[in-house]
C-alpha cells in the first residue's frame, strides 16, 4: 500500500516554497490534479501523514514532483521544505482522487483558476496538457500575493509563449510589480470578465486555493452564468494542510 | 512493512492525550471540503424527502422540519483527509425522529444534496441516535460552507458521509456508490478501521 518515493532533487520555488522530486518504484502514474499522501516517521515510531497534490505531468517512469509551501506551524511541511535532502526516502501512497483532475483526451475549453499554492494541482494540468501536445484551450487565472511569490513563472512565460499557448493571467492582492495596471486586489467580477473562458463557451472551470478564495471564486463564476456542473473545487482548509 | 525512518523527523506530538482514528491528526478550526460551489438554497423553497425510490414516504418544508423535536449533541468529526474536530456542539433533528412514521425493509439510504452530492450507507447507520440533520453549529445558524442551511451528520463514518444541504434520502434494497464512493473512496468509511479508498 506505502510505495517508497527516492528524494532525486530538490528545488526552491520562493523563499517559502520547495519542490521535491522523488523516483518511486512500481508506481502506477497519476492524473493531473490528484495528490499523494506522504508518511514520515521519527525513529521512536511516531508517524505523521499529510496529502500534497502532484505538480508533475503524468509519466510512466516513476517520477514525481511535489511543490509544498512551507507552514510556519506546520509539522510535516518544515520537514520536508527544510529538512530532507537528495537521497532520503519517504513513504507514498496514492495517487487519490478521481474529481479534481484533468485527463489529455479532454478537449473543452478549461479555466484554471488558482490562489497562492493552489496553483500546484492546475500547474500539473498546464503541465499534462503540454506533454501531450493538446490543444484544449486553457487559460489561467492566478492569484498571487506578490511577485516575489509566483510559482513556476518562468515556466508559464515559456508555455504562454509557444503554439496552442495557455494564456495566464495574474492578480496579485497585496504588491505589484512595477508599472502594474491593476491596483493591488483580489480578483473581482471585472477581472472575471475581462480574463476568463466566458460561459457561453462551456469551459469547464477548475478552482484551487484556500476555503475563502474559492468561496468567492465559485460565487463569482456562478453569477457569470457558469454552470455549477462545470465548476470544480478544490479546497485548503485554513490550517492549510492537508490540500 | 515496517515504516522507513525519516532521518531528523521528530514530529510534534501533543501533550494532550487524545484518542484519535488511526492516521487523523487534531484540529481546532474547522475546514471545508466540497467538490463544486457551493449552493444557496432559499429557505422558502428548502425542502427534505425521504422517499423508497418511486414514492414519497416524508416530507418537510423548512417551517415543519424546525418545528419536529430537536437535540443538541456533541460529536467528534474525522475527515478522510486526515485532521479531526473533537467536541463540536451542534443542534438537530435525529434521524430517529425523521424515520420514525415510515413503514420500510429497505437496507441502505442514498442521500441526495442541493448541488447534486451524494452518499450512500446502510439505513442501520442512520438509525439508533448516531445520525442527525443538523441546523445550528457552536451556538450560530449553520454557516452555508458548512452545509448550511441543514446538513446529515454521522459521526462515526468519515465525514464526507455527512453530506451537506441534505435534500432527500432514498431508501433502497440495494446499494449503489454515491460521488465520492464512485470516485476511489471506500463504500463504508469508518474512521476506526482507516477505511479510506476502495480497497482498504
Amino acid at each position: 500500500m506505502w510505495h517508497v518515493g527516492t528524494v532525486v532533487a530538490l528545488n526552491d520555488e520562493t523563499e517559502t516554497v520547495r519542490t521535491v522530486r522523488l523516483k518511486v518504484s512500481n508506481w502506477r502514474s497519476h492524473v493531473a490534479g490528484q495528490h499523494v499522501d506522504v508518511r514520515v516517521t521519527a525513529s521512536d515510531g511516531y508517524s505523521a501523514v499529510r496529502s500534497y497534490s502532484i505538480a508533475s505531468a503524468p509519466n510512466s517512469d516513476g517520477h514525481l514532483e511535489l511543490t509544498i509551501e512551507r507552514l510556519p506551524e506546520g509539522e510535516v511541511s518544515p520537514y520536508l521544505t527544510q529538512e530532507v535532502e537528495v537521497g532520503d526516502r519517504l513513504e507514498l501512497r496514492g495517487p487519490i482522487g478521481g474529481w479534481f483532475v484533468w485527463r489529455n483526451y479532454q478537449t473543452e475549453p478549461v479555466q484554471l483558476i488558482g490562489g497562492g499554492s493552489g496553483i500546484v494541482p492546475l500547474m500539473a494540468m498546464i503541465r499534462s496538457r503540454a506533454s501531450a501536445g493538446s490543444s484544449a484551450p486553457f487559460r489561467l487565472l492566478y492569484s498571487v500575493r506578490e511577485p516575489s511569490a509566483v510559482l513556476y513563472r518562468d515556466e508559464l512565460h515559456t508555455l504562454s509563449n509557444r503554439d496552442y499557448p495557455v494564456t495566464v493571467s495574474y492578480a496579485y492582492t497585496r504588491a505589484i510589480p512595477q508599472g502594474w495596471p491593476r491596483p493591488p486586489g483580489h480578483i473581482d467580477a471585472s477581472l472575471i470578465a475581462n480574463t476568463t473562458w466566458p460561459s457561453n463557451l462551456a469551459p469547464i472551470c477548475y478552482v484551487c486555493g484556500p476555503t475563502s478564495f474559492v468561496e468567492t471564486i465559485a460565487g463569482l463564476l456562478t453569477a457569470c452564468g457558469h454552470g455549477t456542473d462545470k465548476i470544480r473545487a478544490e479546497r485548503f482548509g485554513p490550517t492549510g494542510e492537508p490540500q | 512493512m515496517m515504516a522507513i525512518i525519516s532521518r531528523g523527523f521528530s514530529g510534534r506530538r501533543s501533550a494532550a492525550v487524545v484518542k484519535l482514528p488511526p492516521g487523523q491528526y487534531l484540529t481546532t478550526d474547522f475546514p471545508v471540503l466540497s467538490a463544486g460551489p457551493t449552493p444557496n438554497v432559499p429557505l422558502d423553497n428548502w425542502q427534505l424527502t425521504i422517499d423508497d425510490g418511486t414514492k414519497v414516504l416524508r416530507k418537510w418544508d423548512w417551517e415543519s422540519f424546525r418545528g419536529l423535536p430537536n437535540e443538541t449533541f456533541t460529536v467528534d468529526l474525522h475527515c478522510v483527509t486526515r485532521w479531526s474536530k473533537l467536541g463540536a456542539t451542534w443542534e438537530g433533528v435525529s434521524l430517529d425522529t425523521l424515520l420514525a412514521e415510515v413503514n420500510t425493509d429497505a437496507s441502505y439510504a442514498f442521500v441526495h444534496s442541493y448541488g447534486d452530492y451524494t452518499t450512500n450507507l446502510p439505513l442501520k447507520d442512520l438509525l439508533n441516535q448516531k445520525a442527525w440533520i443538523a441546523f445550528r453549529f457552536d451556538g450560530g445558524e449553520l454557516a452555508l460552507e458548512h452545509g448550511g442551511p441543514a446538513r446529515l451528520l454521522v459521526p462515526h463514518l468519515y465525514l464526507w458521509k455527512s453530506a451537506k444541504w441534505i435534500r432527500r434520502i432514498t431508501l433502497t434494497h440495494e446499494d449503489k456508490p454515491g460521488f465520492w464512493e464512485g470516485l476511489g473512496y471506500h463504500n463504508y468509511g469508518d474512521p476506526w478501521r482507516e477505511q479510506r479508498y476502495w480497497g482498504e
